[in-house]
């Protein structure tokens, strides 16, 4: 097992693995705490459009999705604040149209559309010095940003009107958070890919809700959870030379039906 | 020397068109208790929501005379039960938490000071032994002294409650009831209730918020101003008001 660690491919996936379980434990706690898990798929799904257009362009396809990314948070915060239109159905159209928007692109694009696979499912063994980088940045930002905000962050999640009444600046942190939210889905595309993201957003937090009751508490044990689902993940995946999205997300499910049963097993202890 | 903490003036509200609240004039001094009464969709709400600037008046201002701007309030608020999540996982120590001032530090957690003052509330309000709970474990009266905290915890100059007998029982109503009088020695103290009878001897003035929901549009002007603060009128009309209560009323004519 340890001569992987002398490739780098494995080097930079298992850096991947632990980036991507902080960004993930951290920002999903956020997303299950106040139940935007639906937005969450609309960004997700969005962002396609960017990756078809990434396709066409001949440039970064992460770079296009996180464009697309951010644009359909932003709008979606904004048309729910502002607008008539309901924000359920707004993230309906904000999904189908980016899918919508990527598979025109990527059939307009000349020849054969090589690794979209790892786009739509994740290969956390093929992630580049670039994608690293990208997920470092995001980790180093979301890091000071909870630092330096915490409280508001948690308190305009829990009680926004309250927040608001007690002047606390809930625009600004929400603008953040949802940008973000996007940039988190965005820079995990190259792990566990576009359907599955969504997961390492919300199981690795629904598992740490059933042992810990508080929103810090769970961020933490999110974080540890997701990573031991990406590196499990990912060396199912060498082993047995699967797509690391799915074996990670598979792994996460197992982990939850057994924490299941390890909680049904000690209440009626 | 002045003593008024908030000032509205001239406000109205409408939402889709239809008139909420009409050319509001009221004053909030450093001694009141007042209870506002009104029925279901009168405006009460509404208007609690303009002073704490949750709602911008159409027309009309609303002037502060105590802090109530970027993260600092001395406005303290205690909103009607269901406007949150009961199954956000925070604790009760810090839902209490924050209700304090927002303070800009490097790190963005609590003092020992804060948590310590947290604590004072919860000892005195009988919920210390409920600290680390969830808040969507609690009964409706624990819920309401978690937020009674909440709204304490800044020692604020105006203490604003939206039905805080909602969801509580008879027992703690009184206890809540005693504690604001308590209170009212510190602080200013407005109380939205739709049950008149029980705060009549608690509160020092009274003041009705009525919405006229009327098809003829010409008509609302004048029926808006009645129920705006023309108490006596709109007693009557709501009928089950104890006569005490309209002697005590006077001086919300500063229109």
């Amino acid at each position: 097992m340890f001569e992987l660690l002398s490739y780098e491919f494995f080097r930079n996936a298992l850096a991947a693995a632990v980036l991507s379980a902080i960004s993930c434990g951290i920002i999903g706690t956020y997303i299950v705490s106040r139940r935007i898990v639906f937005i969450s798929g609309g960004i997700t799904h969005a962002s396609f459009g960017g990756i078809g257009i990434g396709y066409f362009l001949g440039i970064n396809p992460i770079l296009g999705a996180a464009v697309f990314a951010v644009l359909s948070a932003l709008g979606i915060e904004y048309s729910s604040r502002k607008t008539e239109i309901r924000e359920d159905s707004a993230i309906a159209i904000i999904w189908a149209l980016g899918m919508a928007v990527g598979v025109i692109f990527v059939f307009m694009t000349p020849g054969y559309a090589p690794n979209l696979m790892s786009y739509l499912f994740g290969n956390i063994l093929t992630v580049t010095a670039t994608d690293l980088f990208m997920l470092l940045g995001l980790v180093f930002v979301i890091l000071i940003f909870y630092m330096l905000e915490f409280k508001n962050i948690l308190y305009i999640a829990f009680d926004e009107e309250y927040a608001r009444a007690r002047r606390l600046p809930v625009n600004m942190i929400k603008y953040v958070m949802i940008i973000l939210i996007a940039l988190t889905i965005v820079f995990n595309i190259r792990v566990v890919g576009i359907i599955l993201v969504i997961s390492l957003l919300s199981i690795p937090q629904t598992i740490a809700n059933m042992f810990v009751k508080r929103f810090f508490n769970i961020m933490v044990l999110s974080v540890l959870i997701a990573l031991l689902g990406t590196i499990s993940g990912l060396i199912l995946a060498y082993l047995f030379d699967i797509p690391s999205g799915a074996a990670i997300i598979f792994f996460l499910v197992v982990l939850f039906f057994l924490a299941r049963g390890f909680k049904y097993l000690f209440r009626s202890l | 020397m002045n003593d008024t903490l908030v000032s509205i003036e001239n406000v109205s509200v409408a939402y889709d068109g239809i008139t909420v609240l009409e050319d509001v004039n009221m004053k909030i001094k450093r001694d009141d208790f007042i209870g506002i009464i009104g029925p279901n969709g009168g405006g009460k709400t509404t208007l609690v929501k303009v002073i704490l600037g949750l709602i911008r008046p159409e027309k009309g201002s609303v002037r502060y005379f105590i802090p109530h701007n970027t993260g600092h309030s001395k406005i303290g608020y205690l909103p009607q039960v269901h406007s949150f999540d009961k199954k956000f996982p925070v604790s009760v120590q810090d839902v209490i938490l924050s209700g304090l001032p927002e303070e800009r530090k490097l790190i963005s957690r609590h003092t020992k000071g804060d948590i310590n003052k947290a604590r004072g509330w919860m000892e005195k309000l009988g919920i210390g032994s409920l600290r680390n709970k969830a808040i969507g474990a609690l009964s409706g009266g624990e819920m309401q002294r978690v937020f009674l905290c909440r709204s304490l915890i800044s020692e604020p100059e105006l203490l604003i409650l939206d039905e805080p007998d909602t969801y509580v029982d008879n027992r703690f109503e009184r206890e809540l009831y005693e504690e604001l009088r308590e209170l009212n020695e510190r602080m200013a103290i407005l109380l939205i209730s739709h049950d008149v009878g029980t705060i009549t001897s608690y509160i020092k003035s009274i003041a009705c918020v009525n919405r006229h929901f009327h098809h003829h549009p010409s008509n609302i002007i004048t029926e808006k101003q009645l129920a705006s603060y023309n108490c006596p009128i709109q007693i009557i009309t709501h009928g089950d008001v104890p006569h005490t209560v309209l002697g005590k009323h006077d001086h919300k004519q500063d229109v």
